[in-house]
């Protein structure tokens, strides 16, 4: 065997050396220099960040005998997750300082470096074997982590339920995968897009199909399969929860893309198509109808996340390279401008406790700085012009709609542009509560600390920079047109 | 005389259905895990009978079916696990009792 071919992983080695230095800190360091854990964390994961970007240029290389490989896109992908984790990492310090968490905090740091390197797999893998491995990896340390707060009864039953659908949706996807195999002989995508081709469409190759969308449907929290996702959002820590609503979806979202294109490209109209287009439909509606009527701001942001999962698929649905951009550029506004609400959920929750709606009225009065970085949050979330989250919406419609004819889809686009109407008014009832209430403000007024601080800053900043600046999605567009083709 | 394909494929289908419905109805969590069992297991019987009759060349679902069971195993250890950590807390492992998060 030829070791050299572990050199083509460059970003999944660094990663796994910040791992093991943080595994082995954490274990044999003295007591007294276990407070310097989670900077010594982040300072290591910004270094991979960094390292991440010097990467961008490096060809595509394909190695194991084809089972991984790393092309720019890739690495520009990776490198999304990368600066969202960063932010992760900042926004959770102060939790994990907390005395309830200090026995806990190396695993915190341990547990997420793992999953991320799951991810890294799922995304990279060329075969359905290191997929699997991958998606495992990534969902297994994140039932355990969902688990963490060991003292309160909702971070358990979260953590059940998400263990038990996590399992059934995996089962559902292999059992998918074992007809694809039936049907083609061989889980290397490029093998399966061959036996697609020749073979044509059958009933073997449409039930196969079905199953797998519904196993990584249950991963992305798409409808029918969304059921776990307001608990399990609930119950789990505030951290791990932004870490699940950004990180996860947005790298089971650019997986389910390259399987799709990938593997069953020329099967597009025959059969995918059309499944995606009632999933679609149904997420962003469904998604927007259920998040009208909560109080509890994370239910509310798992609702509001999952009709933003519809959203990033209407990425997929237009099956070229422009759809492609729109959905790498959409994640990235997604994790900006989600961290920056979930940043300051946190930060009240940190200080007050107070985790509903209802509590946050009059807010501006008591601490203005606050629901400034929060109305800017709604605001991209929504699609309000100046702010990011109005470009990556554009960006995602127009890909879907890039050199089409057929009318089905304009009527797709028409029935998620009103949905984003019916959206905008459950976003500005938070920004409602917060400026516009006339009551007594529930929250005293209270000083961030400095980490807080940091990632509201830099949230708050991303909104705005990606929204204003076309610097970020020429670059995206640029590459993937070059590779996607 | 040779035992033909679909005499191995029929069987793990239902095993793959039992699961399911096994899942979907118990509302004992241990139960709920067993049903899960079995449809990771129906998958491993498919992608082993698969390669052995249909693709004998190579060994890819056989390295499937190995990297399955593993990852079945994972998951069980870790389901147990919370379910036990639940228990401690409720005191039984009935699903309708696990049901305080709603709104």
């Amino acid at each position: 065997m030829d070791y050299s071919q572990f050199l083509a992983m460059k970003q999944e080695i660094a990663l796994l050396v910040v791992f093991l230095i943080v595994f082995l800190y954490d274990t044999f360091a003295p007591k007294k220099c276990l407070n310097a854990l989670s900077g010594i964390t982040t300072l290591l994961f910004g270094a991979v960040t960094v390292y991440g970007f010097t990467l961008c240029g490096d060809a595509s290389v394909a190695s194991f005998a084809g089972m991984y490989e790393t092309t720019p896109v890739i690495t520009c992908i990776k490198n999304i997750l990368n600066v969202g984790v960063l932010i992760i990492l900042i926004q959770a310090t102060k939790w994990n300082n907390s005395e309830a968490q200090t026995v806990r905090r190396g695993e915190f740091y341990e547990l997420l470096l793992v999953t991320l390197f799951g991810m890294y797999l799922m995304i990279s893998a060329r075969h359905f074997l290191l997929f699997i491995i991958g998606l495992e990896s990534a969902s297994l340390p994140l039932a355990a982590m969902v688990a963490f707060e060991k003292n309160k009864y909702e971070s358990h039953e979260a953590a059940i339920k998400y263990m038990l659908t996590a399992v059934f949706s995996s089962a559902i996807l292999m059992m998918g995968l074992s007809f694809i195999y039936l049907f083609s002989g061989t889980l290397y995508f490029s093998g399966i897009a061959a036996a697609v081709a020749t073979e044509g469409v059958s009933a073997l190759l449409v039930v196969a199909l079905a199953f797998v969308i519904a196993g990584v449907g249950f991963k992305l929290s798409l409808v029918p399969f969304h059921l776990w996702t307001a608990d399990v959002y609930q119950g789990a820590p505030t951290s791990v929860t932004s870490y699940l609503s950004v990180i996860s979806k947005g790298s089971a979202a650019f997986a389910f893309m390259v399987i799709l294109a990938q593997c069953f490209g020329t099967a597009y109209s025959a059969v995918w198509e059309w499944m995606l287009y009632g999933l679609i439909i149904l997420t962003i509606t469904v998604g927007n109808l259920f998040a009208l009527r909560q109080d509890n701001m994370k239910r509310f942001l798992a609702f509001s996340s999952i009709s933003q999962a519809g959203y990033i698929m209407l990425g997929i649905v237009g099956n070229n390279a422009m759809g492609a951009a729109a959905l790498m550029f959409y994640i990235l506004v997604y994790i900006f401008s989600n961290l920056a609400a979930f940043g300051v959920i946190q930060a009240i929750e940190n200080n007050t406790g107070k985790l509903n709606m209802s509590d946050y009225k009059g807010l501006y009065k008591s601490n203005p700085h606050l629901s400034f970085a929060m109305m800017l949050a709604m605001f991209s979330l929504a699609g309000i012009p100046p702010f990011a989250g109005f470009f990556s919406k554009f960006f995602i419609f127009t890909g879907a709609l890039n050199g089409t004819t057929s009318t089905a889809l304009y009527v797709l686009v028409l029935i998620a542009l009103i949905n984003t109407i019916i959206s905008l008014y459950y976003y500005l009832k938070v920004v409602k509560a917060m400026f516009l209430s006339q009551d007594e403000p529930v929250i005293a007024p209270f000083k961030s600390d400095l980490s807080e601080r940091i990632g509201m800053w830099v949230t708050v900043g991303g909104v705005l920079a990606l929204g204003i600046v076309s610097f970020f999605y020429n670059n995206i567009l640029t590459l993937c047109n070059q590779y996607f083709a | 005389m040779e035992i033909k394909l679909l005499c191995y494929l029929i069987p793990s289908l239902v095993m793959f259905c039992c699961g399911v419905y096994g899942f979907l109805t118990r509302k004992n969590m241990i139960a709920m895990l067993i049903s899960l069992e079995l449809m990771l297991n129906a998958v491993d019987i498919n992608f082993a009978v698969i390669n052995r009759y249909l693709f004998p060349g190579s060994l890819e679902g056989m390295f499937f079916t190995l990297f399955a069971i593993a990852i079945a195993a994972a998951e069980t250890a870790l389901a147990i696990a919370i379910i036990i950590n639940l228990y401690r807390v409720t005191k039984n492992v009935n699903v309708k009792d696990v049901n305080k998060l709603k709104g």
